[in-house]
């Protein structure tokens, strides 16, 4: 069971300002069935400029809808201007807290504040849009906005990362990537996880068979696994690393010029750069030839 | 507040019974099994006791039994035990919709040069045979399939299943953990080898299992120490659990049929009001081939833990397949491996019964759940009216 808060309890018993105003003056919708949440937001300026009546609608758990309640609350009585500050600490925070894993809740409350605000400035002609690049394909997270949590949040780890944005929680395969993103804005305030395998300069043969294996456990698996494939190291030879793809990947026509690429880069990138990648055709015939012998 | 306990494939009340059958062996009969002297000799019996009470309820003999600490544990040395017996084959058949306790152990055999075939089911949550079938090949060294499914109580052929791997000489294990107490078992008359029963879902106490291992299976032990059970489990014995455990397997055989008669019909009562009442319900799962005592519902477009939390409230204690209730952000593994739509993933609720529900319990959650399904639905974006 969750830890939360009275204030968190009390909002999700008794929700305040639940509903959609009649024309508003900007209106944000954010997440999907998919995701597990989403949030409606529409608010109404008073002649002053001040947000005179905001209401939501919110699928999703009691945090997610306490986060949306509070946030209806903070921002009544700002100005678009103010209101464009609000972050989602301070709705975590207004909230006496959250739990770690559902910081996530918080985020959501200020992607919806944000996107009713640009719909407001752009008189609802803009339909909000996926800033930059996506990294995380499960939940549709780009890497600006991961940049932007573990700035305003001061987070040194994937999993972190992960409760605030959702970004690695779903197949995990850009759990890698993410590590990166962290270590580029943090920089020295970083501990070293543990997770992500270190590359190292000089490795022994063990060493490297060890890294490579380790690679393909912690972060091309999980990817494969996700659309149903796996993969399987059959052997290294010098730079020559050998794999098998099973699965739905192993039957995939395209698994040449794709899969392969992604498993040599990953490889290249987490252990050294002189490995090439070689798909065993042996174990490939023999999967066909089990298939078609049934 | 009273509570409603409708989480019983979570965790069951230890039957008064049991408790009182353990009490003596805390404070008065407290002696080591394994000693020499009569007073902890003497404890030896009672396990002997219990031992026979479970092969009784299994249809098996007492030999064939290892008590061991959880269904955790019992699914652990199942499997680990099996391939540390048998080397030389490197492949392992499961399910998709596995219980953690196998299907992490599966996956981690991945890193270490396993080759795991996941079974997939479909709409209803039922095992693709033809595809177990397909998979089954030279380099197979062990089956392991669930009896019946945690979160849909969706049964399996197990005997089937059995039969198929017997005859390609492959090793069958099942986590019988949620069937044992529900569906009468003989396994003197099929061909499981291995399988997993843990005391707390039947009315036993939290901290003992029990691993079924067929006269002639091999499997290496996984807990090394002294010569308890036969040299197959190191560890002094649970006592008290083991003993509790024993008589809960006895309670379960007179209990069975109350199970699949009284408990079933306030399952369905239960299920059959809320599908009626509550917009947008939909059933999880093979409502032909079921657990007298599961039912796992979607309520469209809300979400599982506020469902809880309002159940909660009333003191209805049930369980839900949302991400937001593991921790995790994904719905439950075996409602995406059945292709259930997220727009009803997120929404499921699993009520698990015992013999130990009535019916005014059934009608009180009749009564509570459409007012909490509309309160949801009027909070949803999702919802039009």
């Amino acid at each position: 069971m969750w830890e939360y808060t009275d204030k968190v309890k009390d909002h999700f018993f008794n929700p305040r300002n639940v509903g959609e105003i009649q024309n508003p003056d900007g209106v944000g919708e954010v997440g999907s069935l998919a995701c597990g949440d989403a949030l409606k937001l529409t608010f109404k300026l008073d002649e002053n400029g001040r947000i005179k009546d905001a209401k939501f609608k919110t699928f999703g758990c009691a945090s997610a809808i306490a986060t949306s309640s509070v946030l209806t609350e903070i921002i009544k009585g700002m100005t678009i201007e103010e209101a464009s500050k609000v972050t989602n600490k301070d709705i975590a925070d207004y909230l006496g807290g959250l739990p770690e894993q559902k910081m996530h809740c918080s985020v959501m409350g200020r992607e919806a504040l944000e996107t009713a605000i640009e719909n407001y400035r752009t008189g609802g002609k803009m339909k909000h849009q996926l800033e930059g690049r996506v990294v995380c394909n499960c939940f549709g997270v780009t890497e600006k906005e991961i940049e932007r949590v573990i700035r305003e949040n001061n987070l040194t780890m994937v999993d972190q990362v992960t409760n605030y944005c959702k970004a690695g929680g779903g197949c995990g395969g850009c759990r890698g990537e993410i590590e990166k993103i962290i270590e580029r804005i943090q920089g020295d305030k970083l501990k070293q996880a543990a997770a992500v395998p270190v590359k190292a300069g000089k490795l022994t043969n063990i060493q490297k068979i060890q890294l490579i294996q380790q690679t393909i456990n912690e972060q091309i698996r999980p990817a494969l696994r996700a659309d149903g494939g796996n993969i399987e190291l059959i052997d290294v030879d010098g730079n020559k690393v050998i794999v098998a793809f099973r699965g739905m990947c192993a039957q995939c026509k395209m698994a040449d010029f794709t899969i392969k690429d992604v498993v040599e880069a990953k490889l290249r990138e987490f252990v050294s750069r002189e490995l090439y990648v070689e798909e065993d055709k042996e174990s490939i015939d023999q999967q066909h030839h089990h298939t078609g012998q049934k | 507040m009273k509570t409603i306990y409708f989480d019983n494939n979570a965790t069951t009340k230890v039957a008064e019974e049991v408790f009182e059958e353990m009490q003596p062996l805390f404070c008065e009969l407290y002696g080591n099994p394994s000693s020499m002297h009569t007073f902890g000799g003497q404890v030896g019996r009672n396990i002997r006791v219990a031992r026979e009470q479970v092969a009784g309820l299994l249809g098996c003999d007492p030999s064939e039994i290892i008590f061991t600490s959880c269904g955790t544990e019992s699914d652990n040395t199942a499997i680990k035990g099996t391939l540390a017996a048998l080397p030389n084959k490197r492949k392992v058949i499961t399910s998709r919709v596995e219980h953690p306790a196998v299907l992490s152990v599966c996956r981690d055999l991945e890193n270490h040069g396993y080759t795991v075939a996941e079974i997939s089911v479909d709409k209803l949550g039922r095992l693709d045979l033809a595809e177990l079938e397909r998979q089954i090949d030279d380099n197979t060294v062990l089956v392991t399939i669930m009896y019946a499914n945690n979160e849909t109580g969706v049964i399996f052929p197990i005997e089937k299943i059995a039969e198929l791997t017997k005859s390609k000489g492959v090793i069958f294990h099942t986590d019988a953990i949620q069937a044992v107490g529900k569906i009468p078992f003989n396994l003197s008359k099929n061909n499981i080898d291995l399988l997993s029963i843990s005391g707390h879902k039947l009315h036993a106490p939290k901290g003992v299992g029990v691993l079924y291992v067929r006269k002639g299976t091999r499997v290496a032990p996984f807990m090394l120490g002294g010569h308890q059970e036969g040299g197959r489990r190191a560890g002094t014995e649970n006592v008290p659990g083991i003993v509790g455990l024993g008589k809960a397997c006895e309670l379960a055989a007179k209990y069975i049929d109350d199970e699949n008669t009284r408990v079933k019909y306030l399952r369905d009562k239960l299920e059959r009001s809320l599908l009626k009442n509550c917009p947008g319900a939909k059933i999880n799962g093979d409502t032909e081939n079921r657990l007298p005592n599961t039912t796992n519902i979607s309520f469209e477009f809300i979400e599982g833990e506020a469902i809880l939390l309002l159940l909660d409230k009333y003191g209805i204690c049930a369980s839900s397949g949302s991400a937001c209730t593991s921790g995790s952000l994904e719905p439950s593994h075996v409602l995406r491996a059945m292709g259930v739509p997220f727009t009803f993933a997120h929404g499921s609720i699993r009520f698990s019964l015992s013999r130990y529900n009535t019916e005014q319990e059934v009608d009180y959650t009749i009564e509570k759940m459409p007012e909490i399904v509309n309160r949801l639905r009027n909070l949803s974006p999702f919802v039009t009216k």
